[in-house]
Parts: structure tokens; C-alpha cells; sequence
């Protein structure tokens, strides 16, 4: 046991770390090993792979992703600013060179191989993307002098842009998401929560009429009979199969016959094996990490913890929701993976880097370290 | 917080996009708090949806409509297996496969017609072709086929092509019990015999509701045994051939609980392939055809008389000549020409005695007894085919001197055995059941029709019969039988043939202690050498029961017992003796 006499650093981060959520966010990895114990093997099978392929090495990218999660939340929010700051050029330069050297894969260049690695910029852009917003929105409150609003909306641009060339609708969606999520939470007017809604659906509406598989998939939701429901027919069916205890380890089939059963739809073949008690437990497992997180933004006074805290937050909730929805047939079909669950090295490492940031956001700090990193008694500024 | 006034503040020190962005004189930070906690109502409530939903398919697969939802299902349901009273299978469900087709996702249909026709040849390729062009969503190509073709179909790996399990009733006794159990149509319902019955018993119901695809459905148990069928069929089979009738039926009832424990009409089919059930001779001739009984239902007229205490035993009526009424003549087929008592009037089924008995008693007592016996109105039974009797409209004496002696009513040869039935077991008039029944349940719908002592004076003068009458041919050693015969002519053109005869027979056995009747009839037989040229019951129908009983009695477990005395000391001293 930790002794609380002692202030040794790791007795100090023990202490005052969210132990609850590090907890639900490690028994979120344990369900991912486990369920993709069942779901990847077919897959791998398929692609001319060892059965457990996908199983060791999302097991061998979880010793460097627990490394860098609990590294990150040891983080002060000083530390984290500056660490976003070149997380996000790094990330956002090679997610514009993704458009020249990278990979092709299903249409999309969203690959570069990086010292024998394959990686995907735009998992590790998010996070950073969310912590920079964050701190332009606080510093917009704090000093007006600055032009943080227009600098935020121009990031969004950016990364907006360099995700619609590669092209990558889903993430995204998920940035616009949390920018605007973070935008509203910053306090920004009705009217224009209002108008940011109107740009979505006009956007949505865009996507609709200019990409043609956009419209396939909206109309295949509203009448499933107008084209191939192939994927969502038998996550539906993977659901009803498995029931409330499912079918058991090893016994389902869906999997077989899924293509992206150790991705996208991992969650609806973990029912048909685990069955839908499982699926209530992970449920329950995202949002108490979502919402425990909120709330401790909520009481939070320091405004850029506050905002960072809660867009990290937005940004996990957001993925798993959309992806279970999508899972369950309860809003047309969108790729998206399964925090912790789905399988995926870059996702992996940086939901680690995510939610070490949002661990070492949400520690309990003295009140005086807090109005510290307020600023108020630095006036150079924070980022310096 | 007060110790950082200019928070309070902040979009008036704030340039202009600040104060359209975030409004004038705000608090942002109370406001990004309440927002902050929005944004946890939000989640929550997202998250509420899914697991709801989680919750929703969990109940739904619970459900059985889920079950069947979950593709390749069954589409026909299932029905309970029909079972016969030793628990032989007499008709189950078979799971086939069906072929349909998603004319919507059929990418190349003329790749489609060519593959299937040369897969399935019998499919008729311009309506394959029409169907898979349309642009409905699922459409039918073929039905049942064998998995063989199944497998065959699925390797051609044609997409929008696909199959689902459907229930096939199967009947693995082919025609032995057709009449019977009756058959089911392509889509599993019930639509003759005891199928249709199943099914309007609340199967169908069952059925709308999705209920009954579950195979777990108790089975129905029948009064019919297999193997009685199957030697009342193969003796019903020789007769008809061997006798050159157009029509042969047969019963084998248990005269103590109305069960129907063999029934067979010949021509029969197989309920394996319903279309030869379409033809109009293989009618059910027991239940649905009606027929003048001839002197079979002289036993009932002998029968009233006895019971009315009128008659009895050594009354004697008048038959030294032919019975004159109006324009007709009733004459005896074995004419005597002298005052004949009661059991010789039974046993040489004279028509003159008959019909002066049932004068007699008047022509009110003979329609209210006939009524009460069950013979003028349709008999139900559990399967849908019956027909309502022949009654004539103006009932007058002369109707009572024909029908007397088996003429001027048709009745279906069910009832009429229902009706001999309740003379042989002491009285009790017991509706016929094709479904196993306890003694208890019997006696608790039995009527008393007739005294107990009729009874006993029945089945001796059945018994006499057997001994010294028309029925010689039945007294089979051990059993005890006792019969009564029946040739009826049949009317062709208005007028009554000579040569076109109904010959019915009945039988019970034992005839001191009754327990099975049973039933011969035959449409039109031929006389033949062995014959020496008759045709009569004695020679055809009465042969065939007592081939029948020969067979059936072992199998129903009646003990033989030989050297018994004849019927006078046997059953009229017995139970007179009780009584």
C-alpha cells in the first residue's frame, strides 16, 4: 500500500489520480483482449494469418499504450499544453504527408510507414487537437486580447481539410464534433449553437448529395430493402442470437461471416458469444468513464482543465457511442471503432495518450497549484 | 473568485468576435459550468438509448418471433405429430429446404435463370425468369427440394438466391390411415381428416400468432391401431379385388367407448401426395357417403319392438305371404311361407316380419326411436367430412315398412354402426371418436337409448345368427361372434337393381361379453365361381369380417375361449340369471 505520509511522486499521483476511472478504463482493455480472443481469429484466418494475430499484437501494443497512459498522467497541465503543442504538428505534418507517401488501403490514404511502423496521424491528432482547442477556448475567456477564437477556428479548418482529402469522413465528424461540443461548453451564444447545428446539417446534407456512398448509407438505414445490408443485418442478427447470455466462447458464427468483425462491429459479435449482459457491462463501463469525467469537470475550476477534461471526455464518448449506435442499427452505418475494444495499434496508443492526458486533467489538485496554472500569478502565460 | 475580478467581465474587454460569440456581460464561467453539466445529461441520455436498445433485443430474442426472424427459420409451421393408440408414428414434420429468391439483389438474373434450370430441370425457366425479373423483394422458386439440390444451388453461389427450412408433413404410412388423418396443403394446413381438425381445434390460431413453430407440441394420441388398419386394409384390398367391387369399407369400432379403432374406404389415397385425394371415388364412403344399410337395420327394427316390451322373444308374426301396400310387394329374399317368431324373422332377415313389427308400433314410435338412436340426423366427428342423412320428407306407413327393413333411408354407415354399437353394449348410445378415449370419459357422454336387457337379447339373437343363420361364416372357434347380414339393392335409374347390390356385414365379438363390432361393406360385388354364383352378403361381406377377425382379435387382445355353449344358455340363461 501506498503510504500517504511519504510524498513521494507516485504516493502524490496515487492519491489524487481518479482510481475508479483508471479501473473501468483498465477493464475496458481486459474486455478488448477478450473479445477479441472471439472475434479476430476468423478475420486473421482469412487474411492468411496466425489465428491469434491480431490478439498478440494488440497485446504487445498494450505494454507501450498502459507505459504512455500512465506517463501522461503524471503530467502537469503546463506540461500537457506543451506536449499537445508538438504532438499536433508532428501528427498534422505527417497527416499531410499521408497525402503523398501514404499507403492505400479501401480507397483511403490514411497510412505512412514510419520506421517499419505502420501508423495513422489522424488517431493521434485528435487528442492533441482537443487539448489545443481547450486552451484557446480558456485563453479566450482569460484574454480577450488574443485572437484564440479565430486561431481554434482556423485548427479546425486545417485538420478538417487534411481529413476530408485523405479522405476520412468519420474522424472528421468526430473533431467537428468535439470543437463544437467545446465550443458550446466554452459558453458561446444560443444563436449560435443554433447556427453550428444548421452548418452541421447543411454539411451532412453536402455529404449526402456529393458523395455518393454517404447517400447509400442514409437510405439503407431509412429502407433497409433499397440496396446490401449485409453488415448490418447480421450485426441485428448477432444481437438476437446471442441473447442475454449469449451462445458461449467459440460458438458464434456472425464473426464468420462479418468482415470487420474485429473492428467496427466487435461489439455486436461479442454479444452473440458473451451475450447482451456483456454488452450492458461495457456500456455501462464507457459511460461511467464519460460521465464520471464530466462531472469532475464540472467542479473543476480551473477553466482549461475544465475544457480539456471535458472535450477528451466528448471525444471518447462520442467514438463509442457512434460506434455502438451504428452496431445496433440505431443511426446509418459510419466506420468507426470501439475504444480499447476494436483492434488497432495507433487507436490504441493514442487512447492512451488521451486518457493519460484526461487522468492527469481530472487529479485533485490544491486550489493554490490550480489558481497557479490560472495564470494569474504567471502572466507570461501558461504556454511559455 | 473574487480574487480575479476581471473574469466577472471578460467579453467587454473582449474584442468584437468575442461579444458576438459569447454575448455581453456574461459569466462564462458559471455558464460553461451549467454547460458542462449538459453535456453529462446528454451523455447519459445517449447512453440510456443504447442500452435500452441492448435491452430490446435482448427481450426480443427471448421471443419466439425473433427465433423465427433470425434467417434461415422455418416459414411453414410446425404441427404435433399424430400418433396412433400404441404410439406408432402415423404423420410427422420433416424439416426441407425451400428456394427463393431476392429478385432486388439478383445481380445478373439470365446468369440466374441459366444456373438454376440446369440445377433444378423441372423448373419452368420462362416463370423462373419472370419471377426473378420483377421487382418484388422475396419471391418463391421452388419448394421442398432435396438437400442435395440445396447443396447443388448453394455452390453455384448465385447472390439474392437463398433457402429456408420449411416443416414437410410427412405420413410414413402412406395410405394405410389416409382417410383418417386426412392431409395438409403446401403451406402445413390442415385441409381433410384430422388435420383440418387440428388445426380448427386453435392450431391455426397458434399458427397466426407464430406460436406453434416450436416442435415441442404434444402429440395427438389416435383410438386408431396401426396394425389393425393396416390387416382391416389388406383384407378390405383382396375383397375388392377378388369380388370385383368398385368400392370396399370396412370399421373396427370398440362398441364400449365409441372408439374407431380401424377405419379404411377403399379406393383410398396417399396423403403423401393430396392431388389423388381430388378424384371423386375415393371419397370417404363411411362418413360422407350415405347409404340405404339393407337388413343390417333390421337389428334396430327388432331392436325397437323388443325394447317397446310389445314383443317379445316367442312373439310371432305373420309371413306366409308377400306383404301387400299400395302398388308394391315386399317379399323374403329366404322365403318361408309360415308364422315365423322373432329370432327366426332375425335370422332369416325376413323383410315381411320386419316390416309388421314396425307396423306394429306405429309410425310415430318407429321415427321417434330412429331419432333417438341417432340415425336421422348428421352424425360429427372430429374430422370435418360427413353428410347429413337421406329422410324422407313425408314420413307415412309405407316409408315405415322400407325402412324397416334397411330401405327408404341412407344414412353414412358410421352412424348406423354408432347406432348397432349402442344395441350390443348394453343400451349405450356413445358418439364415435377418432381419438383415444377412457372408459370413464365414454360413460360420461353415453345415452341410454335401449334397456339393458335389448341389449342381451340383441347380441343373442347376433349370436344365433352365427350359428344357424346367414352369418355362418363368421362363427369363428374361440371368439364367439355374432352377426348380422345386409344386401341391399341399389337403386339405378329410379328402379332398384337386381344385380347392383351394397352387401354390408356386422360383427361382434365376444357376443356374451361385447367388445368390438365390426364393419364390412361392399359397393357392387360380382358373384363368382367359389360363390356358386350369388352375391349376397353371406357370401362376400360376411367371408371378409370373419378373414378380419380371424386377424384382429389376437392384436386387440381378446383371450379365445373354446367350447363354449350356444347362445341360448350362454347369453339369455346368463343374464337372465343377473338380472
Amino acid at each position: 500500500m501506498v503510504s500517504r505520509t511519504q510524498r513521494t511522486p507516485f504516493a502524490e499521483w496515487w492519491w489524487t489520480v481518479d482510481r475508479l476511472t483508471l479501473a473501468a478504463i483498465g477493464a475496458l482493455m481486459l474486455a478488448g483482449i477478450i473479445l477479441l480472443l472471439a472475434a479476430s481469429p476468423p478475420v486473421a484466418t482469412k487474411l492468411g494469418l496466425d489465428p491469434f494475430h491480431f490478439v498478440n499484437r494488440q497485446i504487445l501494443y498494450l505494454v507501450p499504450a498502459i507505459a504512455i497512459m500512465l506517463g501522461a498522467s503524471f503530467l502537469s497541465p503546463r506540461q500537457i499544453r506543451r506536449l499537445a503543442l508538438a504532438v499536433f504538428v508532428i501528427s498534422t505534418l505527417l497527416l499531410a504527408a499521408t497525402l503523398f507517401v501514404g499507403t492505400e488501403i479501401k480507397g483511403a490514404r490514411r497510412w505512412i510507414v514510419l520506421l517499419g511502423v505502420n501508423i495513422q496521424p489522424s488517431e493521434f491528432v485528435k487528442p492533441a487537437f482537443v487539448i489545443l482547442i481547450a486552451w484557446l477556448f480558456a485563453e479566450s475567456s482569460r484574454r480577450p486580447e488574443m485572437p484564440a477564437n479565430t486561431v481554434a477556428l482556423f485548427l479546425l479548418g486545417l485538420v478538417g481539410s487534411l481529413l476530408i482529402l485523405q479522405p476520412d469522413f468519420g474522424q472528421t465528424m468526430l473533431i467537428a464534433m468535439v470543437w463544437g461540443a467545446l465550443f458550446f461548453i466554452a459558453g458561446m451564444r444560443v444563436i449560435w449553437v443554433v447556427g453550428l447545428g444548421g452548418a452541421a446539417i447543411v454539411g451532412l446534407t453536402g455529404a449526402y448529395f456529393t458523395v455518393p456512398h454517404v447517400a447509400r448509407r442514409f437510405k439503407r438505414f431509412f429502407d433497409p430493402s433499397s440496396g446490401d445490408t449485409f453488415q448490418i443485418d447480421n450485426a441485428v442478427e448477432s444481437f438476437l442470437r446471442g441473447g442475454w447470455f449469449g451462445k458461449g466462447p467459440g460458438e458464434g458464427v456472425v464473426k464468420r461471416i462479418l468482415p470487420d468483425s474485429h473492428a467496427d462491429f466487435i461489439f455486436a459479435v461479442a454479444a452473440e458469444e458473451f451475450g447482451i449482459v456483456l454488452c450492458i457491462v461495457i456500456v455501462a463501463l464507457f459511460s461511467f468513464i464519460v460521465i464520471r469525467t464530466l462531472s469532475r469537470a464540472f467542479h473543476n475550476e480551473d477553466a482549461f482543465a475544465r475544457f480539456a477534461a471535458a472535450g477528451l471526455a466528448v471525444l471518447f464518448g462520442a467514438q463509442s457511442a457512434i460506434n455502438m449506435a451504428v452496431n445496433l442499427h440505431l443511426i446509418p452505418a459510419k466506420g468507426m471503432t470501439l475504444p480499447f475494444i476494436s483492434y488497432g495499434g495507433s487507436s490504441l496508443l493514442s487512447l492512451a495518450y488521451g486518457m493519460g492526458m484526461l487522468l492527469a486533467l481530472t487529479r485533485e489538485r490544491p486550489r493554490a497549484e490550480q489558481l497557479q496554472s490560472r495564470g494569474h500569478f504567471h502572466p507570461a502565460g501558461s504556454l511559455a | 473568485m473574487t480574487a480575479v475580478p476581471h473574469d466577472k467581465a471578460p467579453a467587454d474587454k473582449g474584442g468584437l468576435l468575442a461579444r458576438l460569440l459569447y454575448g455581453r456581460g456574461v459569466d462564462r464561467d458559471a455558464k460553461a459550468k451549467a454547460r458542462v453539466g449538459l453535456a453529462i445529461l446528454a451523455f447519459g441520455l445517449i447512453y440510456a438509448v443504447i442500452a435500452g436498445r441492448l435491452v430490446m433485443y435482448g427481450v426480443s430474442s427471448d421471443g419466439p418471433s425473433a427465433k423465427r426472424g433470425s434467417g434461415g427459420d422455418v416459414v411453414a409451421t410446425a404441427r404435433p405429430d399424430i400418433l396412433d393408440r400404441n404410439g406408432a408414428v402415423l404423420a410427422t414434420d420433416v424439416r426441407m429446404p425451400s428456394l427463393f429468391g431476392e429478385p432486388r439483389r439478383i445481380i445478373d438474373v439470365d446468369e440466374a435463370v441459366e444456373l438454376l434450370t440446369a440445377t433444378l430441370p423441372d423448373i419452368d425457366g420462362r416463370e423462373l425468369r419472370e419471377r426473378l425479373s420483377s421487382n418484388k423483394g422475396f419471391v418463391w422458386l421452388k419448394r421442398e427440394i432435396t438437400p442435395l439440390q440445396q447443396q447443388q444451388i448453394h455452390k453455384l453461389g448465385l447472390p439474392g438466391i437463398g433457402f429456408l427450412a420449411e416443416n414437410k408433413r410427412v405420413y410414413p404410412n402412406g395410405p394405410e390411415v389416409s382417410h383418417v388423418i386426412g392431409h395438409v396443403n403446401i403451406d402445413n394446413q390442415g385441409i381433410a381428416g384430422l388435420e383440418k381438425w387440428l388445426d380448427s381445434r386453435g392450431l391455426a390460431d397458434l399458427h397466426s400468432l407464430g406460436f406453434a413453430i416450436d416442435r415441442q407440441q404434444k402429440p395427438v394420441e389416435l383410438a386408431v391401431d396401426l396394425r389393425v388398419q393396416h390387416v382391416l386394409r389388406a383384407e378390405l384390398v383382396a375383397a375388392k379385388d377378388k369380388f370385383k367391387a368398385i368400392a370396399a369399407s370396412g370399421l373396427v369400432t370398440d362398441v364400449r367407448t365409441g372408439e374407431i379403432v380401424g377405419m379404411v374406404s377403399l379406393p383410398d389415397y396417399d396423403p403423401n401426395d393430396p392431388r389423388q385425394a381430388l378424384d371423386k371415388t375415393r371419397l370417404n364412403r363411411l362418413t360422407t357417403g350415405v347409404f340405404e344399410m339393407g337388413s343390417t337395420f333390421k337389428a334396430l327394427t327388432v331392436a325397437m319392438a323388443l325394447d317397446s316390451g310389445k314383443v317379445s322373444l316367442s312373439s310371432s308374426f305373420d309371413a306366409r305371404q308377400s306383404l301387400r301396400y299400395g302398388k308394391f310387394d315386399i317379399n323374403d329374399y329366404h322365403a318361408q311361407k309360415r308364422i315365423l317368431t322373432v329370432p327366426e324373422i332375425f335370422t332369416y332377415s325376413s323383410n315381411i316380419g320386419t316390416a309388421r313389427m314396425a307396423l306394429a308400433l306405429g309410425v310415430e314410435h318407429h321415427k321417434a326411436f330412429l331419432k333417438k338412436m341417432g340415425q336421422l340426423d348428421r352424425l360429427r366427428t372430429e374430422i370435418p367430412e360427413s353428410a347429413e342423412p337421406l329422410v324422407p320428407k313425408r314420413w307415412a306407413e309405407l316409408n315405415t315398412v322400407t325402412i324397416a327393413f334397411g330401405h327408404g333411408l341412407s344414412v353414412a354407415p358410421l352412424q348406423a354402426v354408432m347406432g348397432v354399437g349402442a344395441l350390443m353394449n348394453g343400451g349405450k348410445l356413445i358418439p364415435p371418436t377418432f381419438l383415444k378415449r377412457t372408459q370413464a370419459e365414454a360413460d360420461a357422454i353415453a345415452k341410454q337409448v335401449i334397456k339393458p336387457e335389448t341389449s342381451d337379447r340383441m347380441r343373442y339373437l347376433m349370436r344365433l345368427n352365427a350359428e344357424k343363420g346367414s352369418a355362418r361364416k363368421v362363427d369363428i372357434p374361440g371368439y364367439y361372434v355374432g352377426g348380422k347380414t345386409g344386401t341391399a339393392e341399389k337403386v339405378v335409374n329410379g328402379r332398384y337393381s337386381k344385380t347392383k347390390l351394397l352387401t354390408t356385414f356386422m360383427a361382434v365379438f365376444p357376443a356374451d361379453q361385447p367388445k368390438y363390432l365390426v364393419t364390412i361393406l361392399l359397393d357392387e360385388p360380382q358373384p363368382i365361381p367359389e360363390t356358386k354364383g350369388y352375391a349376397t352378403s353371406g357370401w362376400n361381406a360376411a367371408p371378409t369380417a370373419a378373414n378380419v377377425i380371424t386377424r384382429v382379435a389376437p392384436l386387440l387382445g381378446v383371450e379365445p375361449r373354446f367350447d363354449l355353449p350356444t347362445a341360448d344358455k350362454q347369453i339369455l340363461a346368463v343374464t337372465a340369471g343377473i338380472r
